[in-house]
């Protein structure tokens, strides 16, 4: 109480502070930060509050903010329509793979964009930056095409392959990489390690903080991706659990409470990573912004 | 340098392969370091860009022979009104979507950018909440909330004496709707990003404005949005980006209806290509699409340059 009270006292004085009423101005903005949250947290509130609903109060025509019956039927309906394990499994692979690729080649290409110098290293970066622009719907077909030519429709290539490079994670570890020092190279040179033992050795514990962001945000990227997925895997048994949920919703439209369900527990590994590793996801966003 | 050539031909060949190595490590490394990743770009981006522009150039339902009409399926775009309705929904989108979420980001910033607040980092993560959690469950979910009958919200707007509305139902509402749900979506990355670009404002600027007597009013306008203004513009050219790629919340909410009424660009390509069949023509709606992304960054970033540097 007290330290509430001390930091609403320092908060007043603090940046937007003008004469008048500085007291009542902090608690209205307070207030109004407060409001703003409620409105931006009932969704999520309510997406919760549905899957514990029996489905007479999900589908009541009265105002209920609350669940008068605690039940779990929902989520016993929703995880029994449909193969869920299958599809968890599919894209614990997916997802594991692709953020293992991911996270390797982004540390060794943006190490060598950051610390060496060589033809066309400004053509290629430039290169890759620039696909930022591209829309993802344009690649679709194309990629969708060359894809079904190599056989690879309904495989987990499929989506593994593009996942396993992005121009944010490349943009991000050279960031991070430009502000080594160079000295610690060139004294690992001059006694003789090459270059393959000065990665190994150097440059990989010293990536530590990187890695993580780029795990992080891998991770969710790719446990949320969709477009793609939904063009490259089209037999159900190939599903990811965003594609389960999108086919949910096709077939079980009038079980919402049971669709709700499954998408509360698609966003539970989301959720925790981000609430357990905040620091590195707010780290990550801010160097980049991008996603 | 080039000790290997002194070595007696019966060296092991492991041993020359060694001694060439160290010798050129150097110079292949960063070579052999970028390689993977410029494969998989060049295998799923470049590659499938240049298909894709072959493609434009043909009638092809995927099955049948591609028949060669050179820049037919341009020409037929502009002449289709529905390439017309759904760039105007990219566009009217965008409007909605790039100041509603800058604007109330900048707020909740503004209002986190004190480090004692309390709850402060509750408040944080909540903001932040709905940005980490996949489309597909916020459309779903958001398509639950907005439903005719049983949404909460009519229900609540029922509760407070007000008229039902048809937010997902009525071609007048749709696409306001899909708006609101990527407002909340988007906020919390503009807050955070806005949050980053506070830093950059130092405490004595905004003491020594107080003390003359500046406002807080005026400390905003006249301090802290100038020094924000790399910030803006960044993000200005990241939510453009953003708003116009998007397609799996549009997808999973509405599909693009009722009627066309939110058919944006990327839904009426991935509709054309892979309901309709029309491979050609998707490809040459999605080229035109991409020149005109290309281009609105590049205008946006001559400006920001203009205006101040990234």
């Amino acid at each position: 109480m007290a330290d509430t009270q001390k930091s609403l006292i320092s908060w007043r004085n603090g940046i937007f502070r003008g004469r008048g009423r500085p007291r009542l101005a902090s608690v209205l903005i307070w207030l109004a930060l407060f409001i703003g949250a409620v409105i931006m947290f009932f969704p999520i509130y309510w997406m919760l509050a549905t899957t514990v609903m029996p489905r007479e109060e999900a589908y009541s025509r009265d105002l209920l903010l609350f669940p008068k019956t605690l039940v779990f039927d929902n989520y016993v309906n929703g995880w029994t329509q449909s193969p869920w394990l299958r599809w968890y499994g599919n894209t614990l692979l997916i997802v594991g793979v692709s953020v293992f690729g991911l996270t390797i080649f982004s540390l060794l290409a943006g190490f060598a964009f950051a610390k060496y110098t060589f033809r066309g290293r400004n053509f290629f970066f430039l290169l890759i930056l620039s696909t930022l622009m591209i829309p993802l719907q344009v690649l679709l077909i194309p990629r969708f095409l060359l894809v079904a030519k190599f056989d690879w429709v309904n495989t987990y290539w499929s989506v593994i392959g593009p996942h396993m490079a992005d121009s944010f994670g490349l943009f991000f570890v050279r960031q991070f990489m430009l502000d080594m020092p160079d000295e610690l190279l060139e004294a690992a040179r001059i006694d003789g390690a090459g270059e393959l033992t000065i990665f190994r050795r150097i440059v990989l514990p010293l990536s530590k903080p990187a890695i993580a962001v780029l795990i992080i945000l891998g991770v969710t990227a790719r446990w949320n991706a969709f477009a793609w997925p939904l063009v490259a895997l089209t037999k159900k048994d190939m599903y990811t659990v965003q594609l389960g949920i999108n086919f949910m919703k096709g077939y079980y439209a009038t079980d919402f409470p049971a669709i709700i369900s499954m998408v509360a527990l698609s966003i539970i590994p989301i959720v925790v990573v981000f609430l357990v590793f905040q620091r590195y996801f707010i780290q990550g966003i801010t160097r980049t912004g991008i996603k | 340098m080039n000790d290997y050539r002194q070595r007696s031909p019966s060296w092991p060949a492991s041993g020359r392969w060694q001694a060439w190595w160290s010798a050129h490590q150097k110079a292949l490394i960063p070579y052999l370091f970028i390689a993977p990743t410029l494969a998989i770009f060049t295998l799923f981006v470049f590659a499938p860009i240049l298909y894709a522009s072959f493609m434009s150039l043909f009638e092809w339902n995927g099955i049948s022979t591609p028949k060669f009409t050179g820049i037919d399926n341009y020409l037929e775009l502009f002449n289709d009104p529905i390439f017309w309705r759904s760039l105007r929904n990219t566009l009217y989108y965008g409007a909605g979507v790039v100041p509603l979420s800058m604007a109330l980001g900048l707020l909740a910033a503004l209002g986190l950018n004190w480090k004692n607040l309390p709850g402060r980092a509750i408040f944080r993560t909540v903001y932040f909440l709905p940005f980490v959690i996949s489309a597909v469950a916020t459309g779903t979910t958001a398509g639950w909330l907005f439903g005719d009958s049983f949404g909460i919200i009519n229900k609540l707007l029922l509760a407070l004496g007000f008229e039902k509305v048809r937010w997902l139902s009525s071609r007048e509402m749709a696409l306001i709707t899909v708006v609101i749900t990527t407002v909340w979506i988007r906020l919390g990355f503009n807050m955070l990003i806005y949050l980053a670009g506070l830093q950059a404002v130092p405490n004595e600027l905004l003491e020594s404005a107080r003390l003359d007597g500046a406002t807080p009013r005026q400390q905003f306008w006249h301090i802290v949005l100038p020094l924000l203004k790399p910030t803006t513009f960044l993000l200005i050219i990241l939510n453009i980006i953003y708003s116009f790629e998007a397609f799996d919340l549009v997808f999973i909410m509405t599909n693009g209806g009722p009627g066309y009424s939110t058919t944006v660009l990327t839904v009426f390509i991935y509709n054309m290509a892979f309901q309709t069949q029309r491979f050609g023509y998707a490809s040459a709606i999605g080229l035109v699409f991409m020149a005109i992304i290309m281009l609105i960054t590049l205008l946006q970033w001559r400006f920001s340059n203009e205006g101040g540097r990234i």
